[in-house]
């Protein structure tokens, strides 16, 4: 019997195509929105993780200033750090490697090419604490490093925007008024946490930035990568009490520098993609409400339409029961075609814009059956009480209906 | 002696309560044995439709007992009169009352699918029962392709397919010219002499109400006429 109205059900919903469609089009749309959402969301705080797991060890971020994320400083400008500050630090033995900052947004020319993008100043350590290969060419050496040599690693983003499909080891670029050889270029990293480009960027020497870009002797910030066996808040702990110490901060007066530990920003980022994710689902599943809505619309036309059909098949012997199948069961397909449909649109949308956005597509199957679970329930939910109405007919009067 | 096929005792039927009463029965009594064929006419108004309807379990008498094979069925809630609907009786309508999309096979087979019964034994009953009324080669075409005599033919095969006791007819022929009226009016007659199938039916035509070996006429909601008749050939 089961079966029989299942094969009934389909007949109805593919005999009238376009309007089968339509009805359950709000929860397609419904589906798709919450399965992009959560496919998207789940994506990019995994790429999160994998990012900051892909660094190896822990890495913390000094920066002058009070802690707090966004422009650094606020009132009164914190002293900058000095490649003293850095040397001091290195000599720690909780401390793999370490790499000064000087950084600023420059102008880089190459032929009839220029690209605005971010220029580092730093060392070769700045590689290894990103854990981050090289394509081809080679690091900075010592000797560049000590001279100030007019040296470059180019990022992806820049290698493609001036040299194309070109080799550009060896090419001289020009650095704001700095004529620089290219040595090395770096591997792709893609999006980064917030979505930015990690591979927009020229690393140079810190000492060569320092003297020919910026004109001063400051180092705007350091990246460490902390020994495996460190754990971070002893890691962090050392480098506060030699930082204090050298910038002479007294007992009780509060630090004018921040130590940030990477790990920490990346829970934090999840814990932010995992509310904007759970606010857009909600929004999307108000959207599978509507959908339901309309499924009831359509299904409560569909029993006026059909009253004579449903006198026939009392007439015949069909019990109040067996109506009532009839017409739920016609929805709930309805509104599972629709679940499925949305289910295949939503990680369409999802698979775009993850691709779009350089992290891997991995679909979750406890979300898909959640959707398929609820789209069913949609249908029982708004087919019931047209259904409930076909079944209370009176078949005279069902009969008597033109 | 087996008890009469129907039994009604002083059945009355009223709508609407109050000054909006409207009695459309009143102490009705009849009784109808299996085998027989009896043709029902009457003005309209005068109660015979719904004499029919409660015959053919689709309504309730307000008052008086309803025997079917001797048992009292006036009380049954909707569910048990779908099951004697579906397991004893037939219904031919005048507009024929078919499922306009679906194959003549797929109207026959449907009081079988409510009888629960597997595909292949529902269309081999519904193929003889097409063939019984003359039919078979036309399985596949839909009611539009059919003329009006041939839809009365498949209404009347799916009468049949249910295996029922008693077919009730309500104006069998009432949209059909007189030479397919007299074709539907000799199956019907076939139907009861070889089958056994009891048939109660509702005309307003003379002729027709003649193929019947019984007659009864209702009057402002009342039997006043009950009378048996020579078969006509």
């Amino acid at each position: 019997m089961l079966w029989e109205t299942l094969r009934l059900a389909f007949t109805t919903i593919i005999r009238n195509k376009l309007r089968s469609f339509l009805t359950v089009l709000g929860v397609v749309i419904g589906v798709a929105a919450v399965i992009a959402m959560v496919t998207i969301g789940q994506g990019s705080s995994a790429q999160v993780s994998a990012s900051v797991e892909a660094l190896g060890t822990n890495v913390l971020i000094v920066r002058p200033g009070s802690r707090g994320f966004g422009p650094p400083g606020g009132g009164e400008a914190a002293p900058k750090f000095t490649l003293k500050d850095a040397e001091a630090l290195r000599g720690l033995p909780q401390i793999g490697y370490l790499a000064p900052l000087n950084s600023g947004g420059q102008t880089v020319v190459y032929g009839n090419a220029n690209a605005a993008t971010q220029v580092y100043g730093s060392t070769a350590d700045y590689l290894r604490v990103q854990n981050w290969p090289l394509l081809s060419g080679r690091n900075f050496a010592e000797g560049e490093e000590t001279s100030g040599a007019a040296v470059c690693l180019i990022g992806a983003t820049v290698q493609a925007k001036l040299f194309g499909n070109a080799d550009p080891l060896g090419e001289t670029i020009r650095v704001k008024s700095v004529a620089c050889t290219v040595i090395g270029t770096l591997a792709g990293k893609g999006a980064g946490s917030f979505g930015q480009d990690q591979d927009d960027l020229v690393l140079m020497p810190i000492k060569t930035v320092q003297r020919r870009l910026e004109g001063n002797k400051d180092v705007t910030s350091m990246s460490i990568a902390l020994r495996k066996t460190v754990a971070s808040a002893d890691g962090i702990k050392a480098v506060q009490d030699i930082l204090r110490e050298r910038r002479r901060i007294a007992i009780g007066q509060a630090d004018n520098f921040s130590v940030t530990d990477m790990k920490e920003i990346s829970s934090m980022l999840s814990g932010v993609n995992s509310v904007l994710t759970g606010l857009l689902s909600s929004v999307a599943a108000v959207s599978l409400l509507v959908g339901g809505i309309g499924i009831m619309n359509i299904m409560l036309v569909s029993v006026t339409e059909r009253t004579r059909e449903i006198g026939i098949r009392l007439a015949v012997g069909a019990s109040a029961a067996q109506v009532l199948q009839q017409f739920l069961v016609e929805a709930v397909v309805l509104s599972l075609l629709g679940g499925i449909i949305g289910i295949g649109a939503g990680l369409g949308i999802a698979y775009a814009g993850l691709i779009y956005m350089a992290i891997p597509f991995a679909p979750s199957g406890s979300v898909v059956a959640l959707a398929f679970g609820f789209s069913a329930l949609v249908g029982v939910v708004f087919g019931y009480f047209p259904a409930r109405r076909a079944a209370k007919l009176d078949p005279i009067e069902a009969l008597r209906h033109q | 002696m087996p008890p009469p096929l129907i039994e009604l005792r002083s059945v009355a039927r009223t709508y609407g309560t109050g000054e909006a009463e409207v009695r459309a029965l009143a102490e009705v009594n009849l009784t109808i044995n299996q085998g027989e064929f009896v043709a029902i006419m009457g003005p309209s108004g005068s109660g015979k439709s719904t004499a029919m309807n409660i015959i053919g379990c689709l309504d309730r008498p307000s008052a008086g007992k309803y025997l079917f094979q001797g048992v009292e069925v006036q009380d049954l809630d909707q569910d048990r009169r779908a099951l004697l609907r579906r397991h004893c009786l037939g219904f031919v309508f005048q507009g024929f009352n078919l499922l306009a999309r679906s194959s003549a096979l797929e109207n026959v087979e449907l009081p079988l699918i409510y009888k629960g019964q597997p595909r292949a034994i529902r269309e081999a009953r519904a193929r003889a029962a097409l063939a019984k009324v003359g039919l078979q080669g036309r399985e596949s075409a839909d009611p539009s392709q059919l003329s009006g005599g041939q839809q009365q033919r498949v209404a009347i095969a799916r009468a049949l397919a249910g295996d029922p006791m008693l077919i009730l007819a309500d104006e069998p022929t009432g949209n059909l010219d007189s030479h397919r009226s007299h074709e539907i009016m000799q199956l019907l007659q076939q139907l009861n002499r070889d089958e056994g199938i009891t048939i109660v039916m509702v005309t307003h035509e003379e002729d027709i109400a003649a193929y019947a070996r019984r007659l009864l006429v209702f009057t402002d909601g009342k039997l006043t006429r009950d009378t048996a008749q020579p078969e006509r050939r």
